[in-house]
């Protein structure tokens, strides 16, 4: 039973830090080249513009989920099951969910390296 | 834009991965704090490694945020998982750890994948009508 718990804490660390990735990097589409953003109005602008912004805080939210997630699935099962299986999953379910609500061209270059550090990052905290 | 590409990777490799060290040598330090007394935890920004993770981590963050204002997610992602590969390597200097061949294989392929995605286009080609694509 601790297993099926453990795996769907590490479940969620992958879902809520995918979408953590994809509205962080969404909300920073939008708002544009922030190293431009700085020169031409300076950080105090940049720093208002990224945390008055919608999609920012939801990324946000999410990424503390998936952090509270990976707190309580530590307390459950041990570090070298949970750290490399949630951050190597994520490597895959990012390139995935990056092609559908980024549409981002995941090329065979992309796809190859998501697989090679999903593969990497499980075998060297093996 | 080359330049600035590589740099802001590199920051966020070595803002990531020093800070991950730094804040887990603070905590080790520490001990081990029981969930029953999580309030011991807020102790922790007593210590100076643990200040200097939090402040090299915020670093991070804001750098990983500027990749991500003018770079794809699927080109971020994989092309600095190589902080895991210098976190390793800084395990086996300061801390002596002995590395298996598995981890090293693992080092190998980590470092492969980062190669092939951060030598390749950093942007999806925005389909704007206004500005045509450059391919047919």
């Amino acid at each position: 039973m601790t297993a099926l718990y453990t795996w769907t804490m590490i479940a969620s660390v992958v879902v809520f830090s995918t979408a953590g990735d994809i509205l962080l990097s969404r909300s920073m589409k939008t708002i544009g080249d922030l190293g431009a953003l700085r020169r031409q109005r300076g950080l105090v602008h940049v720093l208002g513009r990224v945390l008055s912004c919608g999609a920012f805080l939801a990324g946000l939210a999410s990424m503390t989920v998936a952090f509270f997630s990976l707190l309580v699935a530590l307390s459950w099962a041990d570090v070298s099951l949970v750290a490399p299986a949630s951050a190597s999953l994520t490597f895959v379910t990012t390139a995935v969910a990056a092609r559908f609500f980024l549409h981002e061209n995941v090329d065979r270059r992309r796809w190859s390296a998501a697989l090679l550090i999903c593969l990497g990052v499980a075998l060297m905290s093996a | 834009m080359t330049l600035r590409k590589y740099s802001v990777l590199t920051a966020i490799v070595l803002f990531s991965s020093l800070g991950e060290v730094s804040l887990s040598h603070g905590m080790k330090k520490i001990g081990a704090i029981s969930l029953g007394r999580w309030t011991e935890a807020l102790n922790a920004v007593t210590s100076p490694f643990v200040v200097l993770g939090i402040v090299l981590l915020l670093g991070f963050f804001a750098a990983y945020l500027t990749a991500l204002s003018w770079a794809d997610l699927s080109y971020v992602l994989p092309a600095t998982a190589l902080g895991y590969v210098v976190i390793a390597l800084l395990s086996v200097w300061l801390l002596d750890e002995t590395v298996a061949w598995t981890r090293w294989l693992g080092i190998l392929l980590v470092s492969t994948g980062v190669g092939l995605v951060a030598g390749g286009p950093e942007l999806t080609p925005a389909r704007d009508p206004q500005t045509p694509r450059s391919d047919p």
